[in-house]
């Protein structure tokens, strides 16, 4: 007898199991979640990635992409995820393959690395997260993945990495010429003389699928303030030179020499007024004052951005 | 009648071949209509992400998720203080179950013609769970809190969790301070367990007590009043706490001893092995002191009084393995001893866990040790989404040395309070969106322990099927 009730328990144990699962299921048999849309079901490309001596598969990145990156990103990678409404800036568009963070030249593909290191370093200024506590292996595996999305990764190679000129050391003269070049090349139009993101474009500034987008705000924060693409000097560099693609930030790089470049890294250093920095240990030296540049070829100084928002170190 | 018995048996194997068949392929069914996960209320809806992105299966966490928790309800982007949010943001879940479930205990006293009997009692319905209601997050960039006010099913509340905490101190993750009553650092957590079946919804491990013995405060399972510090490397690869607690099993009001505090520590490292995942090994210890005399008043014991502390301590191996992006084990170790006192039956007298009272003048029988065990703690789990979990425990402690000699006059058996329990179940999340959180949960807990029922000294077995709607909003 003992076993019949064995059995019969086993019975009511599934059929309960059964009916619950079936009850449970059943709306997702009827209609998709109001703000979820259709499961895709797509086919994963054999795409791969290449970071150092690790190969990502892009099958092997769905379940983490699904898991992690669908929300924001959507399932078919169309930044059309459920919370993507609720987001500023919006997510990532992979179906156009514009990448903001990249060591290549403008309108080119990124690296594998690139993306990589945008995984886990996460961008800053937006709800990317930082994720970090991936493998190396499921960070190499969703950047082959997010390439089944765009036909642009079979068409196209990634570009070629820039070279970064050695850096030279800080000197006042150097945070002069980069702020005679910030003047020159108009940055301030966008982040405001001071850099506080308010120049008189930055209301009107749109991404290149027209959403609103701010200009950086060097101001804000203090020694944890971080760039989108990175936090160095080195990625500084990087960002002017190959541009923000798919924001209104241009490449610089056939605009300015290396050496150029990097003094305008040094004076972008010192509108970070709360960051400590050799750049703004160098202006504090000089009491804050960042002499007018002038230039040997061209003896006339540099024109002065708009006095009313004034260059921290310039005006005091 | 053997034959019918025999025919019948058969007959009903043949019902369970064809119940099983069905079960399969109604279960191919539902899992081919898996749907997108979202997130969780609370925090989701602050940071945008779906609740896959921090529970390996709500509630329980994967890396990103501890990692979260462990930066204090930040993801450490410019967003974590509240002022980026809406202002008609509020950090607020509630969770509740209802649920059906069949409990069927053995070896319970029951009455009769003869005196008292012990027989099995199996009963079955519905039900529901207490209330949990959540809010969390922060008060500022790493300044955060979380009070967690928590009903019964009868809807009688206590706090559960109440407790504040800075973070990033000196602007470093390795220095994080909470204050107020906690969820000790477990890194298998009790309070994100995926089972609910009365002896499977807890870890008996965190709160294993020996037989006779009075000291309720060695239980790490139970959130705890008291201060931790914390740290961890900026991937949350490596982590540290610390925690000062008063030794009261986390209940407030000052009832215990005036001077018995706990101190519980932590570490692990978690290391990178390519397409198996991340790998996380870690210790735990907790090492205290609790009152086993108190003051009395018409012979009941006078709350706060608690003196004479004798010690006790916990300690164990944490190892959290994964084997690819759908199966994982967790293990956690224990070993455990308590004071000869509390052995005997000294200890928590206020509740009366405890019936002794160690008065001036009183000893020890020479037959008393201290009660000491073992234990260990088998989860393996397989992830076949975000949305469906099939999961399973083994949970075995075994005395090592119990709090009484056997002696020829006084025999002590000594495998007496000897745990084993197994878990089986299954949680399904049909759909989640970033407003609400939903699973149909279903469980089997069978939990054995040796030598304890009450009359006959003989062993009980307990079993539990429970099935319900966990769900949060």
């Amino acid at each position: 007898m003992d076993k019949l009730k064995s059995a019969h328990f086993v019975g009511v144990t599934l059929f309960t199991a059964i009916v619950g699962l079936v009850f449970a299921a059943a709306p997702a048999f009827a209609q998709d979640a109001p703000d979820v849309g259709p499961t895709p079901h797509l086919v994963v490309k054999p795409m791969e990635s290449h970071i150092g001596n690790i190969t990502g598969h892009a099958a092997a990145g769905k379940s983490d992409y699904r898991r992690y990156c669908a929300g924001c990103h959507g399932d078919l990678g169309d930044a059309n995820g459920e919370n993507a409404i609720w987001l500023d800036p919006k997510p990532r568009d992979f179906t156009i393959a514009t990448f903001k963070c990249r060591s290549t030249l403008t309108g080119t593909l990124p690296t594998d690395q690139d993306l990589y290191n945008t995984i886990g370093r996460g961008l800053t200024n937006s709800n990317m997260p930082i994720w970090n506590t991936f493998t190396k292996q499921q960070r190499a595996d969703l950047v082959a993945y997010i390439k089944i999305f765009s036909p642009r990764w079979e068409k196209e190679k990634a570009g070629d990495p820039i070279k970064v000129a050695a850096e030279p050391p800080v000197s006042l003269d150097s945070i002069a010429h980069g702020k005679a070049l910030f003047t020159k090349l108009e940055c301030w139009k966008c982040h405001g003389p001071a850099g506080k993101g308010d120049g008189p474009s930055a209301g009107t500034l749109t991404d290149s699928k027209d959403n609103p987008i701010r200009p950086y705000n060097f101001s804000a924060g203090k020694d944890d303030s971080r760039f989108k693409c990175g936090n160095t000097n080195e990625d500084i560099y990087k960002i002017f030179m190959t541009g923000v693609d798919g924001t209104p930030m241009p490449s610089f790089a056939d605009v300015i020499q290396p050496n150029d470049a990097w003094d305008l890294v040094h004076f972008l250093r010192t509108l970070q007024v709360n960051r400590h920095s050799k750049e703004n240990e160098v202006l504090s030296a000089a009491h804050g004052v960042i002499p007018l540049y002038v230039d040997k070829q061209t003896p006339n100084p540099a024109p002065a951005a708009p006095a009313d928002n004034k260059t921290p170190g310039g005006g005091h | 009648m053997r034959l019918w018995a025999q025919s019948h048996l058969c007959q009903k194997q043949q019902r369970v071949s064809s119940v099983l068949a069905v079960a399969f392929a109604l279960v191919f069914l539902v899992l081919a209509s898996s749907q997108p996960a979202n997130a969780l209320p609370a925090f989701a809806r602050k940071y945008g992400l779906r609740c896959s992105a921090c529970h390996e299966s709500w509630p329980m966490l994967n890396y990103f998720g501890q990692k979260f928790k462990d930066n204090g309800y930040q993801l450490m982007n410019d967003r974590d203080a509240p002022i980026w949010q809406n202002p008609g943001y509020w950090p607020v879940t509630f969770r509740i179950i209802p649920l059906w479930h069949r409990v069927s205990t053995g070896k319970v006293p029951v009455d009769s013609g003869a005196g008292q009997v012990e027989q099995r009692l199996t009963s079955s319905g519905f039900d529901i769970s207490g209330l949990d209601f959540h809010t969390g997050g922060t008060l500022e960039k790493n300044y955060s809190f979380y009070v967690l006010p928590s009903s019964d099913a009868t809807a009688s509340f206590h706090f559960e969790t109440v407790m504040a905490r800075l973070d990033n101190l000196f602007g470093s993750p390795w220095l994080n301070v909470k204050l107020g009553k906690f969820e000790l650092d477990n890194l298998l957590s009790e309070k994100r367990i995926l089972t609910l079946t009365s002896n499977g919804g807890i870890y008996q491990l965190y709160h294993f007590m020996p037989q006779g013995d009075g000291n309720i405060f060695g239980q790490i399972g139970s959130n705890q009043l008291g201060i931790e510090v914390m740290g961890h490397s900026y991937n949350d690869r490596t982590r540290y706490s610390a925690s000062l607690l008063s030794s009261n099993n986390g209940q407030v009001g000052f009832n215990y001893g005036a001077n018995s505090y706990t101190g519980f520590f932590t570490a692990s490292q978690a290391f990178d092995a390519g397409r198996l995942g991340v790998q996380r090994l870690g210790f735990y210890a907790m090492l205290g002191e609790a009152p086993t005399s108190w003051l009395t008043n018409g012979g009941a014991p006078i709350p706060g009084s608690g003196t004479q502390n004798k010690g006790f301590s916990r300690e164990g191996f944490v190892g959290q393995f994964y084997f690819g992006q759908h199966v994982d084990v967790q293990v956690v170790t224990q070993h455990g001893s308590d004071s000869a006192w509390f052995g005997q039956g000294y200890g928590d007298l206020v509740d009366g866990v405890a019936t002794l009272n160690n008065t001036p003048g009183t000893s020890l029988p020479s037959t008393a040790r201290n009660p000491t065990w073992n234990g260990v703690l088998i989860e393996p789990h397989y992830v076949y989404s975000p949305q469906l979990i099939f999961l399973a425990r083994y949970e075995t402690i075994r005395m090592s040395q119990q709090g009484t000699e056997s002696t020829v006059l006084n025999p002590v058996r000594s495998d007496l309070g000897n745990v084993t329990t197994y878990t089986v179940g299954y949680r399904y999340n049909p759909f989640m969106t970033s407003r609400a959180g939903f699973a149909w949960h279903n469980e089997f807990n069978i939990f054995h322990q040796t030598g304890t029922s009450a009359l006959t000294s003989t062993n009980i077995n307990t079993s539990e099927l429970l099935m319900g709607f966990d769900f949060d909003f």
